[in-house]
């Protein structure tokens, strides 16, 4: 019975892992302007997974924002810009960013994605790493769980 | 008289607040020709010059080359952003009922796209044409 139970709790241990993996909901006090401006050409990202620092960076160059001209109204920029700075991330999990600074690169990025193999990362609907959605495909409403995540081709993630 | 006045007075206050405060697509379409108007007299806004404008591989960002490069051939169809490859919707209001009823945010895109893919910003004239373009698109 004993050795049931140590079953139990070893087997369930990988699950209670992925429990926790990760919602990341947008903060309530986000401007209405965070997730139409931030959230048209790519998911609205979340502002944990860059320091603030890199937020800063990134929003002092909108006009040449990763390839595309993403310019702001001063009014609208500078609201965001504040909620992301005070939002912004810290620590191991967002080290690594890089200059321009891309979440892609962050050591929890990595980590996160380091069983993703290569040919899913080319798959035409995916196309680029900056595309959450394409496997997230709750990942607009701030939902990354394993349950919610669709492979190209319609495959379920499985563990 | 003095009621015409009124009355034509108060037409104007109102077609001014139109302009203020478009909000459909054939107000914001009027807005581009009457600015373009002011240019020359006698423009007239074309879908055929749209389309054109549309369709035109501009080529000065290589990885968004023309309008249709991330809005499809057809703006009635969704598109995907070249770059993240969001889905986007569809342009044509006929076939997505929220495009061009904020002026605010049709300036914006202008600027940000005509600045991308143009190399400039757009002229009221080239506004009013790709407008019209849209509005007639099935």
């Amino acid at each position: 019975m004993k050795i049931h139970a140590l079953l139990l709790f070893v087997t369930s241990l990988p699950l209670s892992a992925f429990v926790h993996a990760d919602n990341l909901p947008v903060a309530a006090d986000a401007p209405p302007a965070f997730k139409t401006e931030c959230g048209s050409c790519h998911i609205a990202f979340p502002a944990s997974l860059l320091t603030a620092n890199d937020w800063r960076n990134i929003m002092a160059k909108l006009d040449k924002h990763y390839g595309d001209n993403a310019s702001l109204d001063d009014k609208p920029r500078q609201d965001i810009e504040a909620f992301l700075v005070a939002h912004g991330g810290a620590g191991k999990k967002t080290s690594g960013a890089g200059d321009p600074p891309r979440i892609t690169n962050t050591y929890w990025f990595n980590r996160e994605h380091r069983k993703v193999p290569g040919k899913i990362w080319k798959d035409p609907t995916i196309a680029s790493a900056a595309n959450c959605g394409g496997c997230h495909n709750r990942a607009s409403e701030g939902r990354f769980g394993e349950r919610e995540i669709v492979m190209p081709g319609g495959k379920k993630q499985e563990d | 008289m003095m009621k015409f006045i009124r009355i034509y007075l108060l037409l104007i206050a109102v077609s001014v607040a139109n302009a203020a405060l478009a909000e459909t697509p054939q107000q914001i379409l009027q807005v581009q020709a009457t600015q373009a108007s002011k240019q020359s007299p006698d423009f007239v806004p074309s879908a055929q010059r749209g389309n054109t404008f549309f369709a035109n591989k501009f080529s000065i960002s290589a990885k968004m080359p023309s309008c249709a490069t991330c809005h499809t051939d057809n703006p009635a169809q969704a598109g995907r952003h070249a770059i993240t490859n969001k889905t986007i919707k569809p342009l044509a209001p006929g076939a997505n009922s929220e495009r061009f009823t904020d002026i605010t945010k049709v300036e914006k895109w202008f600027r940000r796209n005509c600045t991308e893919v143009v190399g400039r910003e757009c002229n009221a004239a080239e506004k009013a044409d790709f407008i019209q373009f849209l509005i007639e698109v099935r």
